[in-house]
Order: structure tokens, then C-alpha cells, then sequence
């Protein structure tokens, strides 16, 4: 019946046409439906599981949601100051939690570095280092794994699938395995770092190669270039402004990653935020995210207006 | 061939200045630029203290470690006492399982009559409460005598002792033991050691593969990927390398030990049950699952709940991105308070690192894959709101305009002038981030927040489980690698484009 009036006003093949697409269009909707039902089952049961394999169960914990707010008050708003910039506290009562001038790292007699600005550096530079490793031989691999530059499909797969594990190889394990060898210290997260960060790297630049223009290739190729010099001088200026804006990119992701790798015991400042979360010393927990706060947020910022300058708007394009 | 005159050269440098006189900036930057990086790996080299860590690090054990990921020692040792009676022990948790007898050691057993001294046969008897309590030997009228007998003077009993050993590592090294010699052989040469109670002599030069610091003590054998050993005067103890991994499916303890696959599958298939409770199957399944060593089970629930986290967090993120995303969009919402608060929310979510936010719920729900799946949910409902209002702020006004203007209402015109533009695009990226925090979502499991983080950094903390480390490494690997490929496969199906 419903068919009947649908068919009202058209012609025969009018009809047709519009029968088609209402069959079209309902086997759209069940997919749809289906889709969306696999996916609350999915979901549903990813809760559940997840809910029965955690520690503390959701809704008996919920009221304690917020109490890392409480983590996070201070004594009162200057101790988070104090803190800081290593300041001797007046609630100083002989214990760890309140000695804040311990940490001081002194260049001469009265000249110092805060504790936690010393390890915000030591995490930018285990970020900044790592990313630098990682782009000079992201930068050395990209172009074996480029389609227009190889043709030996062998040797191209083989670069690709070796960047692939670099990546995906858990950046834990790396960091743990040269702990055991390398004993404490930052060197071990630089390690892990730039491993992963030579095989995320290598993969957005031959990508970006792929895209390149040949026609400065070409060019080069017809007066008899060898194939260093016609990478050199026909696809590296291209690709450059793009490369870095992928680098900055990627220091923003290693600042956060060398905290966290910092946090499983690759020094830095992670170490020393989830130490005093550990021991809930408010004053240096909240004067530690304050610094981390600032710090990621210039980075980003930095780089973002960096590389909108180095490309232009294209710079806010996800890297995929 | 045509040459170009001088004239004509100039000409050419004179129309394009920009290629032939360029700036200093514009000539050496690159040098610049490579100059500044060689510069900065300096000071890294000295802020690190890249050198001395390197020097002091301890690359022997590195190999040794790294062998360990994908195979295992046996460990042999013979003990020889002062009165030259030998024996031969695996230590307590040897993957080949108690009373395991390798044919790759050889042994001959003789008998031999050995004095114990007065203060050992003491002791034997206490260690032994089954045959004979040393306490309740007093209370036995029987018995008291020959335990005073015992501590008042030496027993002499006939024993069977080890009178050799051989232990061969592969086809060129051997080490075989008597009680006066040790005589090891390895790449064509031989090590012969004169034993002396508590005092050893090497016959000759030591060969490269050993090496002794001081005349006398222990000498570490070295065969490469064979094994290794050492000899002290009164203890041998061999360590034989098998590629592979020990007891993956059954441990020691399982009726199925050490029985080939045609045998463990005719018990289970045919076999009477070992267990009268349950089937062989069962039972083998059991023992699979609880195997002490790889402990898969927990591996596995780890796992899951490593995907489960990523999947959950990132869907999550998707949801309260998705309308927050319209209200901070200037074009789709044109109120600048509404704009800015959710900017700046996103801006903060994201800022604070995921780290901080796992830590905080870890804090709030113990340990466990709800903290992560948080942490993973609040970072991400920054990242994607913010790449999604971007997303929004760019569509093509023509739809929406379009619907406006035939009359829809505003939720229509978001749903029909809206929505299709950016849909693929949105769901593209949830699926990347999901992708992306399937990787990420190890990592913050090691402070605790859940997944296989954990138990990986456990694994390595102990410094010899590598093997088990190499295991979740492979399926930690293997999940990433079919995500990759789902999600590939999906955002090239939603945006049209070839996969990579």
C-alpha cells in the first residue's frame, strides 16, 4: 500500500528509479543499525570486562572520583611557588614531603636550578634529542621506501616492514631492556624514544616523498644525475619544508612520550611526578603538572606557529 | 654539441637572480642548520653522559639477555665433595622438570664407601624428619642410641655416587668430568683442569674461550650461543643453550610434560583420563591456560584489556568530541563564550598528558584497565574535539545554505548539510587515534593503568623472564599489526583513497 503511493506521480521508470533507491537506502539503513548494534555489543562488553578486571569496581569507586582534586591542594597558594623554585617552605617540619630547597641543583655557590626545571629540561632534551635521531634516519630510509624512487619492490618492503616494527614495537620494552644494560638514567628513554620515532618518522616521509613532484627528478635524470644527486637536488628541496613540519610534529608527541617513559623510571620529570602523586605531596604534585602544563602547551604552540610559517595552513593538517 | 658563450651565461644569471644570487641565509642554511643539530648532539653527548654510560654499560650481558628472548639454559652442575664423590643437579625450577635425565649428560654411577663426619651424619639426620626426626629420635628408646652413636662418631656407608660426567653442548664442545680432571673441549682445543679438593691447576695455556683472574679460582668458560659454564675446585656448573621456548604449552607440573604432539593428542583424542573430574581435553586446556611459567591466561586478559582500553577510550572520546565539536566550531555556532570555552577545554584536556591523567585515575580506581581507559578518553576527547572543530570550521557553506534554504529546521540542517561532508573524515580519524592509542595504551599501563603495560615491566624488572617478554612483545605486535590493517582498510574505504 505504502509502495502505492510512493509510486504516485512518477512515471513508469520514474518508479523504477525510486523503488531502486528505496532499496538502496533501507539496505543502507540496516547496515547502519547492524553496525551500530555490533558496536554497542562491543562496547558493552568491553565495560563489563574491563569493569570486572579492574581493581576497584566503577560505581564503588565513583565517589572517589575527585579525590585527586584533594591531591592536588596545596597548603596554601604559595607553596605551590615554593615548590617550584625551591623556595624554603614555612611548614618545613624536618620530612621530604616540605623540604623543597633539597633539590636545588647549584651551577656556582649561590646561583641554582630549580629540581623540576632541571628535569623539565632533562625531559625536553631526551625529547628533542630523540627526535633529532629519529629524523636523521627517518630521513636516510624514507627514500628507500618511496615508490618513485625504488624500483626494486624487495628492497622498498623491506625498509617499509622494518619501519613498521620500529613502530609498533612497544616503547616499554625498549626502554626496559637498555635499563638492564645501560643502568639508570635518561639514556635508556632516548633510546626508546628514537627508536620508535625513526620508524614513525620514516613512514610520513615517504609518504610525503610519494607526493613529491618528479619533474625536478626528470630533469635531472635527462642530464645523467646519479641517483644520490637526483634525491639531493630534486626531491630534498621539495620535501624539506614538509619533513620539518613533520619533525616539529613529532617533538610535540616526544615531549609527551619522554614523560611518561620518564615515569617508568627513565629519569626526567616523569619520574618525579608520579613519585610525589605516589607519596601525595600536594604542593610539588600540583607545582609539577603546572610545569608540565606550561611547558607542553609553548612546545605546542611553538611548533604549531613554526610549521605555519614552514607550510602554511596545511602545517594544522592531521599527520596520518 | 653547443656551448654557452659568456654572454650568454650572463644573460641567463641575469633573469634568474633568485637561482644564481641567492642570500648568504639562502646559501648556507642547510650548513646552518645540520652545524646547529651537530652542535646540540654534543652538548646531549655531554648532558647525557652518553659516553660514560656507554663505557660502563654492561654489553656482555646485553647478549646474553637478548639470546634469552628466544631461548632458554639448561643447567647442569656438578658438585664434587672433599672425599671426591660426586653428584650431578638441576636447580629447582629447571624447565626440563625434576629428575630429568638429558641424554645429551652422560653419567656413570659406581658405588663408593664414604666416611661422613660426625657433625654432617647430625645433620643429614635432622634434614630427613621422614626416616628418622632428629627430635623424635630421642623420644624413641630405639633410636636414641644410634643418634648418639651418629654425633659421637663417624658413619661409614656404602653410597652410589657419580664416578663421571659428560656433558656435551654440541657437536665440537664437551666437558667431561672425573673427580681429579675436568677436561672441557671446545673448538678444536682442550682445557684440562687437575682437580685438588680446594685447589685447581690448569694443564697448560688457557685457551681464548676461558678466562681465570686469579690462579686457582673460578674459570668462566665462554662457547658462544652453546652455552657457558664454570669450574670452581669443588663445583661444575654447565649452562646449555636450546633455541626456543621452554614448556610454552605445558609447564613441569602437567601430566603432559615432555610427552611429543602425537602422544599429547592421543591422550586427549583416546586416552583414559588422568584426571577422573574432568576429560583430557579439559584438562589439557586447563594446564595450558594456568601453565606457571607463561602464564597465559593473564597474558591474554592483559591483552584484552590493553584492546579494550584503546577501543573503549577512544569511542568514548569520539561521542563527547563529536557534539562539543559543534558548539566550538565559530560557523556552526556563532556565540564567541560558547567558541572559546570549548577550545580552551579541548586545549586543556589535551595538554595535560596522558600520563598525568592515567596516574590521577589510577589514583580513583585502583589499578586496572578503567584508569587507562580515562586517561585515554579525556586526552583524546581534547585531541579529536580539537582536529574535529577544525574539521567543522572548514566544510563547504553551499549545503548547509542549500538546506536552510528550502526551511529545515537547525537540527536538519546540521544532519543534512552538515553531517555527510564531514563524517568520513571524523570517523578516519577515531579509527587513526584508535589505531594509534592500541600502541599508546601499553605504555601508561606500566604506571599502573591497566593492560599489559604492567606485567611487561614486571617481566623485565626480574631481568630473566626475557622470554616471556619476547612472548607479549610477538602478540603485542601481531594485534597492532591486524588493527593497522583494519583500520587502514576502513579509512580507506570511508575516504576513497588507496591504502599504504
Amino acid at each position: 500500500m505504502a509502495m502505492n503511493t510512493l509510486h504516485d506521480g512518477f512515471s513508469e521508470k520514474g518508479a523504477l528509479i525510486e523503488r531502486h533507491w528505496q532499496e538502496l537506502n533501507a539496505r543502507r539503513r540496516l547496515y547502519t543499525w547492524l553496525g551500530l548494534a555490533i558496536l554497542a555489543v562491543a562496547l558493552s562488553g568491553s565495560l563489563w570486562f574491563a569493569n570486572e578486571t579492574n581493581a576497584g569496581k566503577f560505581f564503588d569507586r565513583l565517589p572517589y572520583l575527585f579525590d585527586f582534586v584533594g591531591d592536588m591542594v596545596p597548603r596554601d597558594g604559595l607553596e605551590v611557588f615554593r615548590a617550584l623554585f625551591d623556595l624554603p617552605s614555612p611548614y618545613d617540619d624536618g620530612s621530604f614531603k616540605y623540604n623543597y630547597p633539597e633539590g636545588r641543583l647549584y651551577l656556582t655557590e649561590s646561583f641554582y636550578i630549580p629540581e623540576y626545571f632541571h628535569k623539565m629540561l632533562e625531559t625536553l632534551n631526551i625529547a628533542l634529542f630523540s627526535t633529532i635521531i629519529g629524523m636523521f634516519f627517518g630521513f636516510l630510509l624514507c627514500f628507500l621506501a618511496a615508490k618513485n624512487l625504488v624500483a626494486n619492490r624487495l628492497l622498498r618492503g623491506f625498509v617499509r616492514r622494518f619501519m613498521e616494527i620500529l613502530r609498533a614495537f612497544p616503547e616499554v620494552v625498549l626502554a626496559g631492556f637498555f635499563l638492564a644494560i645501560l643502568s639508570l638514567g635518561p639514556l635508556p628513554a632516548v633510546i626508546a624514544v628514537s627508536i620508535h620515532t625513526i620508524g614513525a618518522l620514516g613512514k610520513l616521509f615517504f609518504e610525503v616523498v610519494e607526493n613529491a613532484d618528479m619533474k625536478a627528478e626528470e630533469g635531472l635524470r635527462a642530464v645523467g644525475a646519479s641517483w644520490i644527486e637526483r634525491v639531493w637536488f630534486g626531491i630534498v628541496p621539495q620535501v624539506l619544508p614538509n619533513f620539518m613540519s613533520y619533525f616539529l610534529l613529532r617533538l610535540e608527541i616526544n615531549v609527551r612520550a619522554s614523560t611518561i617513559i620518564g615515569a617508568v623510571g627513565g629519569g626526567g620529570i616523569g619520574e618525579l611526578l608520579r613519585l610525589s602523586i605516589g607519596q601525595n605531596h600536594q604542593a610539588k604534585t600540583l607545582a609539577i603538572v603546572l610545569l608540565l602544563l606550561i611547558t607542553i602547551i609553548a612546545v605546542d604552540q611553538f611548533s604549531a606557529w613554526l610549521r605555519r610559517k614552514l607550510v602554511g595552513d596545511h602545517a594544522f593538517r592531521l599527520a596520518q | 654539441m653547443t656551448t654557452l658563450n659568456p654572454a650568454q651565461m650572463d644573460e641567463i644569471a641575469a633573469r634568474h637572480p633568485a637561482v644564481f644570487h641567492r642570500s648568504f641565509w639562502q646559501r648556507f642554511r642547510v650548513a646552518f642548520i645540520a652545524g646547529g643539530f651537530v652542535l646540540y648532539a654534543l652538548y646531549c653527548w655531554w648532558f647525557f653522559a652518553i659516553g660514560h654510560v656507554l663505557g660502563t654499560a654492561n654489553w656482555n650481558i646485553a647478549g646474553t639477555y637478548l639470546a634469552d628472548w628466544v631461548s632458554y639454559e639448561v643447567r647442569p652442575e656438578v658438585t664434587i665433595a672433599s672425599d671426591g664423590a660426586m653428584k650431578l643437579t638441576y636447580p629447582r625450577f629447571s624447565p626440563l622438570g625434576p629428575n630429568a635425565e638429558p641424554d645429551w649428560v652422560e653419567i656413570e654411577r659406581g658405588m663408593m664407601t664414604r666416611t661422613t663426619p660426625a657433625a654432617d651424619a647430625a645433620g643429614t639426620t635432622a634434614k630427613k624428619p621422614a626416616s628418622m626426626g632428629f627430635m623424635g629420635a630421642g623420644a624413641t628408646l630405639g633410636g636414641s642410641a644410634a643418634a648418639a652413636e651418629g654425633l659421637a662418631t663417624a658413619t661409614t656407608r656404602e653410597e652410589e655416587v657419580v664416578k663421571r660426567a659428560k656433558i656435551t653442548l654440541n657437536a665440537s664442545t664437551s666437558v667431561e668430568v672425573v673427580p681429579e680432571r675436568v677436561t672441557v673441549q671446545h673448538a678444536g682445543e682442550t682445557l684440562v683442569v687437575n682437580m685438588g679438593g680446594t685447589d685447581m691447576t690448569v694443564e697448560g695455556a688457557l685457551p681464548d674461550w676461558a678466562t681465570q683472574k686469579t690462579p686457582g679460582q673460578k674459570i668462566t668458560l665462554a662457547f658462544g650461543f652453546a652455552g657457558w659454564g664454570q669450574i670452581e675446585p669443588d663445583d661444575i656448573s654447565i649452562r646449555r643453550r636450546f633455541l626456543g621456548w621452554a614448556n610454552f604449552l605445558f609447564d613441569t607440573n602437567s601430566p603432559f610434560h615432555g610427552k611429543s604432539t602425537s602422544e599429547v593428542i592421543s591422550l586427549i583424542t583416546s586416552g583414559e583420563r588422568i584426571d577422573p573430574k574432568q576429560s583430557n581435553l579439559s584438562l589439557a586446556w586447563d594446564n595450558i591456560l594456568y601453565n606457571a611459567e607463561w602464564q597465559h591466561l593473564d597474558v591474554w586478559t592483559k591483552l584484552l584489556q590493553t584492546i579494550v582500553m584503546a577501543f573503549v577510550g577512544t569511542l568514548f572520546a569520539m561521542l563527547l568530541a563529536f557534539p562539543l565539536a559543534f558548539l566550538a566550531a565559530r560557523n556552526i555556532t556563532r556565540n564567541w563564550i560558547s567558541n572559546q570555552l570549548t577550545k580552551r577545554l579541548f586545549d586543556f584536556l589535551r595538554s595535560v598528558d596522558m600520563l598525568i591523567w592515567a596516574l590521577f585515575f589510577t589514583r580513583a580506581f585502583g589499578p586496572g584497565p578503567l584508569a587507562g581507559m580515562s586517561a585515554i578518553f579525556f586526552t583524546d576527547t581534547g585531541t579529536l574535539g580539537k582536529l574535529y572543530s577544525e574539521a567543522l570550521e572548514n566544510i563547504d557553506d553551499k549545503q548547509r545554505e542549500g538546506v536552510k534554504s528550502v526551511g529545515a529546521a537547525p537540527v536538519a540542517v546540521q544532519r543534512y548539510g552538515v553531517l555527510p561532508q564531514v563524517m568520513p573524515l571524523f570517523a578516519s580519524q577515531a579509527l587513526y587515534f584508535w589505531e594509534s592509542n592500541t600502541r599508546s595504551a601499553t605504555i601508561i599501563g606500566a604506571v599502573g593503568a591497566g593492560g599489559i603495560g604492567l606485567k611487561l615491566w614486571e617481566a623485565m624488572r626480574t631481568n630473566s623472564d626475557w622470554e616471556n617478554v619476547a612472548y607479549m612483545v610477538l602478540l603485542i605486535l601481531i594485534v597492532v599489526f591486524v588493527f593497522d590493517g583494519i583500520s587502514n582498510a576502513l579509512r580507506s574505504r570511508l575516504m576513497g583513497k588507496p591504502a599504504h
